[in-house]
């Protein structure tokens, strides 16, 4: 069964069949949410992409994906927001003087570590340093923060952005998350898979955590609502006159035809990043330097022995996978025009990001971006699906029967039940995932 | 009949083969020694007589029987004992409990097998509260075997039993495995060390290349010159 | 005099009892994992999700029993759910085991793909319990709450601070001493326990010495899927149920199973108070504590309170990445990285 599905579909009949199914979407309930769910497909896919480069080319097992994720989306926020003036005025130079004073401490920090002799004196010697410092920072950082905060908490209560166009935040966002990766890919890169995992799956709590309570930078969960568009507003085109000429010549409404010019324009810009991305991938594994990570993938040991840098080539890896998530969070939340710290939820995120590269093909590109639209379409779909299967199962039941009401407000919780039993099942009978990765061997997955 | 003939083994670990028509007889009581240089399939033609690899030709009868479709516990069950080269002893667990695993298949009071292997090793009936693994090397082995012979085999079988060992343990351990023999049990025993086991062996093998070169008592393949000249360095 | 009483029933109050349940709920999950991770050998990150799916079951029967008119007078009613629960969640987890893991297991596949196994369990434990129960927070600990409230304690010792004992803390606290003594002496002496040691130890040998793989597997599972259930209900009692909940504590389990050595129960245990006793000391106002015990009337400044409780995970993250960077086997030694 293997083989036939390997012969006879292979990558452009499945892409086919995943517009098949967005034209579906778009006959049978709305061509506006066919577009908005390919563009977030779309996204999905980038992030797939972004994680099948540290998996596919290094075999990193990185579950902190949502943490880079919001640092590309706090970068929306912080390249696009206005500056808040009062609040700069306010705690302003607190702020930059914890900022001074924390490197500071690091630095004499290293200075100590590298200096001294290792053993008890240095240990305590960097801990009494690092914990001075932080206390002497919190001086200043918190009566800084509470004035921040005191500034007008209904709508700004934080520092603003930089006010730059939003786009250049899918840059920043990059690198942001870039810089974090290397961060923290230089403290925990030496570690096996699964402890890695566990690792990467703190560090996103913990800048998830950041992001939320943080408000003086990022408002936490009061949210960062109105970002500015980098495209006009459907309310704007609704009022121009080629929009209101080709809807009358289309038949459809003014509105409907605002809604979908606007998404077809964020589809293309998405699909044009997509596309650069994957590109850009493809090229990086054909390229020499591809060669070498896939060499020392395929037999790490090896490769050290021969003298490569192992560590410093995952961490490049670590360090590119994450900047191109984090532009695609930088991407979502200019899409979404907010910056929502609770909707980064691991389950949504993270993980499900990993089923898409598993379904889609591990360690192959093309894989992931297919597994990308694959498993967010299903993702997004199931929930009305599920909620028209409940209605038929449950229509036999009195209307107003508690366990029809419970299955139908449980629809929602089935697509996560699914979700399990499609990597499960992919795992047991196709590890490969549905595009399996020429020539070489899979990565890993099989022995 | 012997107690244990393995004839004309050939096979290796999948791809290429590692014995050809090697044969290994043992007798009940007797010391059976395998030497050979290094690559000789000394420790393969063990493995495959305790059945942790497949033959593609060959027979192996122990008792009588034809065990070559039994797993490796089953011929424990059988009355075979099996000591690995390393890893042969739970490092966390103590000398005790260590030994008790060793008995894991049998189902009645080992108390009186305890004691003969205290007998035998006392030193282990001094540490027998310790962990394995802070044992010296050679209290290490004495633990191997001893866990071994908490199954009363009939037949002992250890790979290399003195590697990475100091001499003078070396001759202790020789001392209790001819003691061992003593009582009766069947030895066959892989060994680097060739001059020293051929020293306390009944029969022995050389092996070069996956098959039997010379076989003959210990003393008479230590007197032999090409066997002196080519393994034993003169 | 009367003013260091008050510093220490403050302590007692606020950072001892507190913590040392916590402690002891995350030594339980502590326990789980260490014990799948030493026998089957891979991080099952499926483990908050199982304690939330037997805490689930127990729900379901309290309520039902609670609806028949049965209780436990001033214990929790749950307690009569658990044996319940542990059988469902044990069942639940053994059919995982047949059929997810076992095929993985035959085909000797590297661990990572165990713990992705492990993640798709995880999403299908979360889509059954929010279906069943839903995603909100549920309540179902009955009883009496306190032992011995703070007024209480006030009356009795006169002191200004007060110090609470509730039934959940002190369940909790016995629960976890029984089970863990009961589990030592399992593993330390019963044949069948000193087999799981064994063949956590050297899985060759164990296998050489005739235990039986699949009885040491059976047995590992059933074991998980009881202390998961366990500390799941005490958690639940404790601090209330949200199915959310459970897939965080999964960071401090691990954290905890970490320090105390993969692989190693007695690890997971003290790795459980270390991490529980890290989270509330350092998230602590430690701003009352100082007024006592300083010189009259003075009084410092702020909360003194290192690190804002928001970041109670990130105590048990960095405890476990410095762990790991100093010394990745653990305190008392367990599997190595």
């Amino acid at each position: 069964m293997n083989a036939w599905l390997n012969r006879y579909i292979g990558a452009p009949t499945l892409f086919g069949l995943m517009g098949l199914a967005l034209v579906l979407v778009g006959v049978l309930q709305s061509w506006s949410l066919a577009l908005t769910i390919a563009i977030y497909c779309v996204i999905g896919a980038i992030m797939a992409l972004g994680l099948n480069v540290q998996w596919g080319y290094a075999g990193l097992f990185n579950v902190g994906l949502m943490g880079f994720a919001a640092l590309g989306g706090i970068a929306a926020v912080l390249v696009s927001m206005p500056p808040t003036p009062e609040a700069w005025q306010a705690g302003g130079s607190g702020i930059i003087a914890s900022v001074l004073l924390s490197l500071a401490t690091l630095a004499v920090a290293l200075l100590v570590y590298k200096r001294m002799r290792r053993g008890r004196a240095r240990m305590w010697a960097m801990v009494l340093i690092l914990l001075g410092g932080y206390l002497i920072t919190r001086q200043f950082f918190d009566p800084a923060v509470e004035l921040i905060e005191a500034v007008n908490p209904a709508a700004t209560g934080y520092l603003g952005g930089a006010g730059l166009p939003i786009m250049l935040s899918w840059v920043v966002g990059g690198f942001f998350a870039a810089g974090a990766a290397w961060l923290i890919g230089k403290i925990t890169l030496g570690l096996r898979s699964d402890y890695l995992a566990i690792a990467t799956l703190g560090i996103a709590e913990i800048i998830l955590s950041v992001l939320r309570f943080e408000e003086w930078l990022t408002r936490g969960v009061n949210n960062v609502n109105g970002l500015p568009r980098p495209l006009p507003q459907e309310i704007d085109l609704q009022q121009t006159a080629w929009v209101q000429e080709w809807a009358l010549r289309l038949g459809t409404t003014v509105p409907d035809l605002a809604s979908i010019t606007v998404k077809l324009g964020y589809l293309g810009l998405a699909l044009g990043v997509l596309l650069l991305l994957f590109w850009l991938a493809q090229s990086a594994i054909h390229s020499p330097w591809g060669r070498m990570m896939r060499a020392i993938r395929d037999n790490e040991t090896a490769a050290e022995a021969m003298g490569k840098d192992v560590t410093g080539r995952h961490l490049q890896v670590f360090v590119l996978g994450s900047a191109i998530i984090g532009v695609a969070g930088a991407m979502l939340v200019t899409i979404d025009g907010q910056f929502t710290p609770n909707a980064y939820n691991p389950l949504r995120f993270t993980f499900l990001i990993w089923v898409m590269v598993i379904v889609g093909g591990s360690g192959n590109n093309l894989g992931a971006i297919l597994g990308g639209f694959l498993i967010w379409f299903f993702w997004v779909q199931a929930e009305p699906i599920g909620l028209w299967f409940m209605d038929v199962v449950t229509g036999t039941l009195p209307a107003e029967s508690w366990l029809r009401a419970h299955l139908l407000e449980g629809a929602a919780h089935i697509r996560l039940m699914v979700m399990g039993m499609i990597l499960l099942l992919v795992l047991r009978f196709r590890p490969h995932g549905l595009i399996p990765e020429r020539s070489e061997r899979p990565h890993s997955l099989r022995r | 009949m012997s107690f244990l003939i393995a004839a004309h083994m050939t096979g290796g670990y999948g791809g290429s083969d590692i014995l050809h028509d090697c044969t290994i007889a043992v007798e009940q009581g007797q010391i059976a020694v395998i030497v050979g240089p290094n690559g000789a399939g000394k420790s393969t033609a063990m493995k495959a007589i305790f059945g942790l690899l497949n033959l593609r030709h060959g027979q192996v009868r122990f008792n009588g029987e034809d065990i070559g479709a039994l797993s490796p516990q089953q011929r424990v069950l059988k009355g075979m004992g099996f000591v690995p080269q390393t890893h042969n002893v739970f490092t966390s667990m103590s000398v005790e409990e260590n030994l008790e695993m060793g008995a894991f298949i049998r189902r009645d009071d080992i108390r009186h097998s305890l004691e003969q292997v205290y007998a035998l090793f006392p030193v282990l009936k001094e540490k027998r509260r310790q962990p394995a693994g802070q044992l010296s090397g050679g209290q290490r082995q004495q633990v191997a075997v001893g866990r071994a012979l908490m199954t009363q085999p009939k037949l002992l079988m250890l790979d290399e039993p003195t590697a990475g060992v100091s001499p003078i343990v070396m001759d202790e351990l020789f001392d209790r495995i001819i003691e061992v023999a003593r009582s009766g049990i069947a030895i066959l025993m892989v060994e680097q060390n060739a001059r020293q086991a051929l020293h306390i062996a009944d029969k022995g093998y050389v092996l070069v290349q996956g098959s039997n070169r010379y076989t003959d008592s210990g003393a008479a393949l230590l007197a032999n010159p090409e066997v002196r000249r080519t393994f034993l360095g003169g | 005099m009367e003013d260091i009483l008050n510093a220490l029933a403050l302590l007692t109050n606020f950072v001892l009892l507190p913590a040392a349940a916590y402690g002891s709920q995350l030594a339980l999950g502590a326990l789980g994992v260490t014990l799948v991770y030493g026998i089957l050998r891979f991080s099952n990150f499926a483990h908050g999700d199982t304690m939330a799916f037997g805490t689930m079951i127990a729900i379901l029967f309290t309520w039902w029993l609670q609806a028949q008119g049965v209780n436990l007078g001033f214990l929790p009613t749950a307690l009569l759910a658990i044996p319940f629960a542990v059988l469902a969640t044990v069942a639940f987890v053994l059919l995982c085991d047949r059929w997810v893991y076992r095929y993985h297991r035959v085909k000797k596949a590297p661990a990572v793909v165990f713990l992705i196994c492990s993640v798709g369990v995880m999403f299908l434990l979360n889509g059954i319990v929010r279906f069943v129960i839903g995603p909100g927070e549920q309540h179902f600990a009955d009883g009496e709450r306190f032992i011995f409230t703070v007024v209480q304690f006030r009356e009795f010792t006169g002191l200004e601070q007060g110090v609470s004992f509730r039934t959940s803390q002190a369940l909790t606290l016995v629960s976890a001493l029984l089970i863990v003594v009961a589990l030592f002496w399992f593993l330390e002496r019963t044949r069948t326990g000193k087999s799981m040691r064994a063949y956590s130890d050297n899985e060759n040998l164990a296998l050489l010495s005739g235990i039986n793989p699949d009885r040491v597997v059976l047995i590992t599972w059933v074991l998980a899927a009881a202390l998961a259930t366990v500390a799941g209900v005490l958690y639940g009692l404790d601090k209330g149920f949200r199915p959310f909940t459970y897939f965080q504590l999964l960071l401090p389990i691990f954290a905890a199973a970490i320090v105390g050595g993969l692989g190693s129960p007695l690890g997971a245990i003290a790795g459980g108070f270390i991490v529980a006793f890290s989270e509330v000391l350092l998230t602590y106002a430690w701003r009352r504590v100082f007024e006592y015990l300083g010189p009259e009337g003075w009084a410092p400044e702020g909360l003194m309170q290192l690190l804002s409780t928001d970041y109670k995970f990130a105590v048990s993250f960095v405890i476990l990445v410095l762990v790991l960077l100093i010394r990745p086997t653990g305190l008392f030694g367990g599997k190595s990285v």
